[in-house]
């Protein structure tokens, strides 16, 4: 396990990796992957099935230790060395390609949850909804247009409602760092394109990294692409570029 | 953990939950009718409980607190442990030995100092972990230190180590037989395999007279209805729903930030106090602890109590204990052969059929008769009440 | 003068009756110097006795050693009326000459050739000379031996011949000890520390008390080199016994391993495929053990067949009530492990109570085949009994074919296909329904098969596979889940570290230390030691 070690480029980054390899029983899963994010970046990840898109986000998020290599959230915090917890509150929010919510509670008490604050165990214990809380999961209900099923359980709704609690939950974490794995699965083209609004409108003030596959929405998002192969960059820059580029045109777009 | 209950959060808790509500009621009189009728009723009476019937009573109360322990760990966070007998019958222990210094030299061997087994087994002086043990503040504390202790070094252990599921479930019970078998052996110093028995008085009570009995018995119930109101407490604040967000999805719950080892660490080791105090209650009424309370066997049938009744609804749990337990008082007196079976049988159709337990299937029924009854349709608005 | 004619008319009178005797004995036999003395003894006073039995353990016959073994154990006879010879077994009278079955109409018939001490003495001193030298090995070895515990019964003189002509080293070898033990009595000092350095390190446990013995006598007498050379033998004796009383236990530990393999094998084999704990894995252990029971009752004049039978039998019963168990409850509740926990764990319940009702609460007897029974002895200290020594064969032959079933036939593949990706699996058209009912059947059997083993080592009755549950878990987990490897290595590790622990810290505390072990072992490596690795083999 690598101590973090200095960076080798300058300016400063919200996510920094360098070299970083992970094998799973021989298999390597990524292949000394490196690339980084700027500060309010918001950057589109593509790239074939097995290239490595959720080894990088559990590596990133404490989910697995990586063999080698250096993961710096905000250019000071060394990522491998916390747990899922740790990177969590630290700032970082993932949001997962299959709907991950809490199925037995209530939609509200889903956002509830995902606050921003009150982790430990004790404040949990003494928790109380305060008005200023009240108010900004009304906030979040309304932008996820939940706030009318805000009492039933997160079980009864459908796939795409479920998509949305599950962004409503990741902003309710107000994290630095958003990792969002293929937001547009499920989702019809009207509420596609939504998201990529909402997605546009959050890059301002939060960094993302937005793993899919739709090529319509990654049109929609209108940002830098990265795009991953065995477990390495294969190639960056605008979805022109990257569309234009030889080397994933054969192993990827296959057009 | 904190003891003290205001006015008002108290009267939400209960106002909120209606069928605990209901519980509580008919403990709160159980626990102040059974006595007075056994003490003030004339025996022959039709109303007169007799002190054998309120000493079973008693025993089922204790019983249905444990039960409500594991509720609270099981139903609403997904911790299947099959060993919390343990905890129990440290519980009962701890009690046991005070009670054992009470004896002092009305004893076979009128030792004033040690009990009779150790005059037995020829030793002279008391050993260290039994002194303070005179003491009833002391014997109190570690009613709730020792299974505490226990549950925190285990619980440490073994959820920062993410063992879970089944692992967690098996070395559990391995937990209890280590224990059984540690405590069966004679020179551990807790009496062997006749354990802790032939007590006289409890703090200057006898342990014989109704009086003392009727006041046991009172303090189990209230001891049920502090546990359960101390449980519903955790259950229904944001870490009752962090509970359930460990138990459907445990993983999500570390992604949202939660240490879920301090949550899971933070319940067994308030469920380990509780049962804790269940046994303590439970050896005066019966008169003996002995190591048998650590078979796994014990911690099992635990496990369908909750299930019977209902788990993840605390009230379920209760309902399930007072159940199992009478229906086996009645058949191992009647058929005791057939007992077995039959609760080899609870835990098959149970899991098969009854998931929800008796309270589930009951609200099952109470639907179907709403619906039919051409009410405000099927579909309760749904609660998070933590279902199974 | 006198007393000299008295001596020549006694003998001739003897001589006389032992002519009639001759003659009125059983004129079938040529007469022996054997068959004439023996003759004699019948009437001879016991002075007389011990001469002519010092005369009669030197005679050349080749029934003299037997003559005298059965003299000096007391069962040479004599039929009143007609002098034959005989001897008096439990069962029967025999003639000593001819070897015919003899019918007396009472007890009163025969009487006894009397024999006291010294008589004895001197039978057994020459039956350890005659033996000496018989042409058996065997004999030679057994007589030596013997003489460890009476080395006076042999003179230096003989035993030096004896050793001079042994050719056998194992016989000389012995002889050298019966040497070393006599030498501790000599009067020489020299000649005392020789023996002693020969005595060193023999396991013999007769030498042992030899030299301890002179230990006290030398002490006693103060003859301080003598009692440090020989306390030195002595040391080096006890760590020869230590090294042995360990290999003793890692024998028992392997077999304790053994049965721990056949015990875990079942159930690594069910949680790996199914992700199932099945609580009711150690009736199905009972159930193969009282098919043993069973089986022998059926056929009781054939116990050294009976488990050739039982084994198959076993397999058949246990199988089919695990297939039953799956079919009927587990598939049910598929996906939902904690709750196949507790629903197996009542059948348990079922099965453990239903034995009791059919067989009865008590344990029953369950008989060892001749052909396992007996020891083999390594050395003096270390004799193993074959049961076991079979029962670490036979669970490794089991653990062959069942790698082999897992890795050459069909059902092995499609097994190992559904543990590793049950979905993937299905989509590929493998009936994961049936590899499950069948997982659970094979698995189940082969508890049954362990079960047949234990009932050799152990008690059969209903609770008995209570004792084994946890035993196998701890295995699984151990070694890892669904990994035949793992199981083994985790069984015999468990055995022998048990077994190891077991003289020191005393059963019980054995076991809860290696139970407490391998709760801390879980905390590093929650998967076992040789986990199935990959996101499709997630569980828990």
């Amino acid at each position: 396990m690598n101590i973090a070690t200095p960076k080798h480029i300058d300016q400063p980054t919200v996510l920094y990796m360098n070299g970083v390899s992970v094998s799973f029983d021989g298999f390597k899963a990524l292949n000394s992957l490196s690339l980084f994010i700027e500060p309010g970046e918001m950057r589109a990840i593509i790239g074939p099935n097995g290239a490595g898109k959720t080894t990088m986000m559990d590596v990133i998020t404490g989910k697995t230790r990586p063999d080698s290599g250096t993961i710096l959230f905000n250019d000071k915090e060394d990522l491998t060395r916390y747990d899922e917890a740790q990177v969590a509150n630290m700032g970082v929010g993932r949001k997962f390609q299959k709907p991950s919510v809490i199925e037995s509670l209530t939609v509200f008490e889903n956002i509830e949850m995902s606050l921003k604050g009150g982790r430990s165990v004790w404040q949990a214990l003494v928790h109380k909804l305060t008005p200023a809380r009240q108010e900004k999961i009304d906030e979040i209900l309304e932008l996820i247009d939940l706030k009318d099923r805000q009492h039933e359980e997160a079980g009864s709704l459908s796939h795409g409602q479920k998509q949305w609690l599950e962004i409503g939950m990741l902003l309710g974490q107000e994290p630095e760092l958003l990792l969002i794995d293929e937001p547009a699965a499920g989702m019809t083209d009207e509420e596609t394109m939504k998201t990529a609004e909402l997605f546009k409108r959050l890059a301002k003030k939060h960094s993302l990294m937005v793993v899919e596959h739709d090529m319509d929405f990654i049109e929609a998002l209108d940002c830098k692409v990265t795009v991953l192969h065995e477990g390495r960059v294969l190639a960056e820059g605008s979805l022109e570029t990257v569309k234009a580029n030889q080397e994933v045109i054969e192993v990827y777009l296959g057009r | 953990m904190s003891q003290e209950i205001k006015g008002g959060p108290l009267t939400r808790l209960i106002m909120n939950d209606k069928a605990g509500r209901k519980l509580l009621l008919v403990l709160l009189l159980v626990s102040v009718l059974v006595p007075l009728s056994n003490l003030l009723v004339p025996e022959g009476s039709l109303f007169h409980v007799s002190t054998f019937t309120m000493t079973l009573l008693g025993k089922y109360l204790c019983y249905a607190l444990l039960a409500v322990a594991v509720d609270l760990i099981w139903g609403y966070c997904g911790i299947l442990s099959l060993g919390h007998g343990a905890f129990f019958a440290l519980g009962g222990y701890a009690m046991g030995m005070y009670l054992m210094r009470q004896i002092g030299d009305r004893g076979v061997y009128a030792n004033p100092e040690l009990p009779d087994f150790m005059v037995f087994l020829n030793w002279t002086e008391l050993p260290w972990y039994w002194q303070g043990f005179d003491q009833f503040w002391f014997a109190m504390i570690m009613v709730l230190a020792a299974p505490g202790l226990l549950a925190f070094v285990f619980g440490a252990l073994a959820f920062r180590s993410r063992v879970t599921g089944v692992y967690l479930s098996i070395i559990t019970q391995a937990l209890t037989y280590a224990l059984l078998l540690a405590f069966f052996r004679n020179d551990m110093g807790f009496g062997g395999n006749n354990g802790l028995t032939d007590f006289k008085d409890i703090l200057g009570f006898d342990l014989q007279a109704d009086t003392t009995r009727a006041a046991l018995f009172f303090a189990s119930g209230i001891a049920l209805i502090g546990g359960y109101l101390i449980s519903r407490f955790i259950v229904t604040s944001k870490l009752g729903r962090v509970l359930v967000a460990i138990r459907d999805s445990e993983s999500r719950a570390r992604f949202l930030g939660y240490r879920v080892e301090w949550y899971k660490l933070f319940v067994f080791v308030v469920s380990s106090m509780l049962a804790g105090v269940a046994g303590a209650l439970y050896v005066p009424q019966v008169g003996i602890i002995n190591p048998g309370e650590f078979a796994p066997i014990n911690s099992i049938e635990i496990i369908i109590w909750v299930a019977v009744g209902g788990r993840g609804t605390l009230y379920g749990a209760v309902i399930g204990a007072v159940l199992v337990n009478y229906a086996k008082t009645y058949f191992t007196g009647a058929f005791a052969e057939l007992w077995l079976f039959m609760l080899g049988g609870l835990f098959v159709l149970t899991t098969l059929y009854l998931p929800k337990g008796v309270v589930g299937l009951w609200a099952q029924i109470q639907e179907k008769r709403r619906s039919s009854s051409g009410g405000p349709g099927g579909g309760q608005s749904a609660t998070a009440e933590g279902k199974a | 003068m006198l007393s000299v004619f008295r001596q020549v008319m006694l003998y001739l009178a003897v001589l006389c009756c032992a002519v009639n005797a001759h003659a009125a004995a059983d004129s079938m036999k040529p007469d022996t110097e054997l068959h004439a003395l023996a003759q004699q003894l019948i009437d001879a006073g016991f002075r007389e006795k011990k001469a002519l039995t010092e005369a009669l353990v030197e005679i050349n016959d080749p029934k003299t050693l037997e003559f005298s073994q059965v003299m000096v154990n007391g069962d040479l006879y004599y039929r009143k009326d007609d002098r034959v010879v005989v001897i008096k077994g439990e069962d029967q009278i025999t003639s000593f000459f001819n070897g015919e079955v003899i019918e007396i109409a009472s007890s009163r018939d025969i009487k006894k050739i009397s024999v006291n001490n010294s008589l004895r003495t001197i039978l057994r001193s020459g039956i350890a000379r005659l033996q000496i030298f018989s042409p058996v090995a065997s004999v030679r070895k057994q007589a030596a031996v013997n003489l460890l515990k009476s080395a006076d019964d042999i003179d230096s003189v003989t035993l030096s011949r004896a050793m001079a002509e042994e050719k056998n080293s194992e016989v000389k070898d012995v002889l050298s000890l019966v040497q070393g033990i006599k030498s501790l009595e000599s009067g020489d000092s020299a000649t005392r520390l020789a023996g002693i350095d020969a005595l060193a390190g023999s396991l013999y446990p007769d030498v042992r008390g030899a030299l301890a013995n002179f230990v006290r006598a030398a002490e006693s007498d103060g003859r301080a080199s003598e009692v440090k050379a020989a306390t030195d033998a002595l040391e080096k004796i006890e760590d020869l016994l230590r090294v042995n009383a360990v290999i003793e236990n890692l024998y028992f530990g392997l077999a304790l391993g053994a049965v721990l393999l056949l015990a875990a094998i079942g159930l690594a084999i069910t949680f790996g495929v199914m992700g199932v704990i099945n609580m009711a894995h150690g009736e199905m252990i009972m159930l193969g053990a009282y098919t043993t029971y069973v089986v022998q009752q059926l056929m009781p004049d054939h116990i050294g067949l009976s488990l050739a039978v039982a084994i198959p039998a076993a397999f058949l019963v246990s199988g089919l009530v695990g297939v039953a168990i799956e079919r009927g409850v587990i598939r049910h509740l598929y996906g939902r492990p904690l709750e196949t926990l507790l629903a197996t764990f009542g059948i348990s319940l079922v099965l453990q109570q239903a034995v009791r009702s059919i067989f009865s609460p008590l344990n029953r007897e369950v008989a060892t085949p001749d052909w396992m029974a007996g020891t083999f002895m390594i050395n003096p200290a270390l004799e193993l009994t074959y049961n076991r020594l079979y029962i670490i064969i036979f669970s490794l032959v089991v653990l062959a074919l069942l790698a082999l079933v897992l890795k050459r036939t069909l059902f092995g593949l499609q097994m190992r296909a559904v543990t590793m990706n049950r979905p993937m699996a299905s989509s590929m058209g493998i009936r994961t329904g049936w590899v499950d009912a069948l997982t659970f059947g094979l698995g189940s059997g082969i508890a049954g098969i362990a079960g047949v083993a234990l009932s050799q080592l152990t008690n059969v009755g209903p609770n008995m596979g209570q004792a084994y549950i946890i035993d196998s878990f701890m295995v699984v987990v151990f070694g890892g889940v669904g990994n035949l490897w793992g199981t083994l290595v985790g069984a015999m590790s468990l055995g022998v570290v048990n077994k190891l622990l077991e003289p020191w810290a005393g059963a019980v505390v054995a076991k809860i230390l290696v139970l407490v072990f391998i709760i801390l072992f879980i905390q590093k490596r929650p998967r076992g030691l040789f986990a199935l690795k990959g996101r499709a083999a997630d569980m828990g």
